[in-house]
């Protein structure tokens, strides 16, 4: 029974980051610079979405208590979301989103990497299927990266300001909650300290390639994997959990 | 982005069949045309393949042509293999 109730609060974890990207990058959607981009982001909210349910189905039912996929996405509060800090923060402008896109996207790749050998067979098959996804991401984020990047004056400084920013929360990524520290070691989950200089090495190459400056290394925002969240969290579910709050128990 | 060269998409639907031309896109190198025609043309599983041409190197017939590139080929009925007598069980053709 604890078991179960740990590998539930995991795929929450799992399942809300990929949420609330997916969310924040719907924003989107009919905004992008151009028609091409527009349907790309919308692409990627998609495969977000895909993922989440698969967590979200996954632990209902492990759950057993009648709840569905769409309460625990629509019926939670704030704190009880354990998605990290980075996905939620703003779009901003594009060069915002693609950093935060690109940030994410190559720790999502290692880490689905590895949970494709987790000895829970459900959560190895759903790994191994959004990895193909998530392939696609990493390639879309870190070209854009050194397309700006390596662009013009202006589309540099934007690119760099959205790096300088959102480097505070890149940390939290591998960074190992109490949670992930128990699936690591019986082997349900990810080891991070086993990606982290992984996901560094990527990040650097890429940055260095797009002539941006990787930042100093400072203190991290972090804490979302514990409920504790950025004050955009709270705008975010007033906005995607409006019609159920609204209309409660409505379907469409 | 006005700049940005236009491309010709090409995509095959499944192995065997010949690519297709499906639209056009704009996009600033080979690179990003291919994941945008991926984007927009292939998200209902439309392929397994794809091809970008930039619009420029492709030479198009003049449509003021069409009279003497077309026309002479339009009772020449003997060209088309219609005067054999299949046998029914053949199939495809």
């Amino acid at each position: 029974m604890e078991n179960n109730k740990l590998l539930f609060d995991y795929l929450l974890q799992l399942g809300d980051s990929s949420l609330i990207l997916g969310q924040r990058l719907s924003e989107w959607c009919g905004h992008g610079p151009i028609l091409e981009v527009d349907m790309a982001l919308t692409n990627i909210a998609l495969d977000l979405l895909g993922q989440t349910r698969n967590y979200f189905q996954y632990a209902v039912e492990i759950e057993g208590k009648g709840r569905t996929e769409d309460d625990l996405a629509m019926l939670r509060d704030v704190s009880d979301f354990k998605n990290v800090l980075l996905v939620e923060q703003p779009n901003e402008d594009f060069a915002y989103t693609v950093a935060r896109q690109f940030f994410f996207d190559s720790f999502h790749y290692l880490f689905l990497s590895e949970l494709q050998h987790s000895t829970n067979e459900q959560l190895a098959a759903i790994a191994s299927k959004s990895l193909k996804e998530v392939t696609y991401h990493v390639r879309f984020s870190s070209q854009w990266v050194k397309r700006l990047g390596d662009g013009t004056e202006e589309s540099h400084q934007k690119m760099q300001n959205a790096i300088d920013d959102l480097w505070m929360y890149v940390g939290e990524l591998c960074e190992e909650s109490e949670l992930d520290k128990i699936m690591s070691k019986n082997k349900i989950g990810v080891d991070l300290n086993k990606i982290r200089p992984n996901f560094y090495q990527e990040i650097n190459d890429v940055l260095q390639e797009a002539t941006l400056k990787i930042p100093e290394d400072n203190w991290n925002q972090t804490g979302g994997k514990n409920g504790k969240h950025t004050e955009h969290l709270g705008f975010i579910l007033t906005e995607m959990q409006w019609m159920q709050r609204t209309y409660p128990n409505m379907e469409w | 982005m006005k700049n940005w060269p236009l491309w010709e998409v090409f995509i095959r639907s499944k192995n065997g069949l010949h690519h297709k031309h499906v639209g056009s896109l704009h996009a600033t190198d080979e690179k990003m045309a291919l994941e945008n025609a991926r984007d927009v043309y292939t998200r209902r599983n439309e392929g397994v393949s794809i091809w970008v041409v930039e619009s420029k190197y492709i030479t198009a017939s003049n449509p003021e042509e069409a009279g003497e590139l077309f026309e002479p080929a339009q009772d020449k009925v003997y060209r088309h293999p219609t005067f054999y007598d299949l046998p029914n069980e053949l199939e495809h053709i």
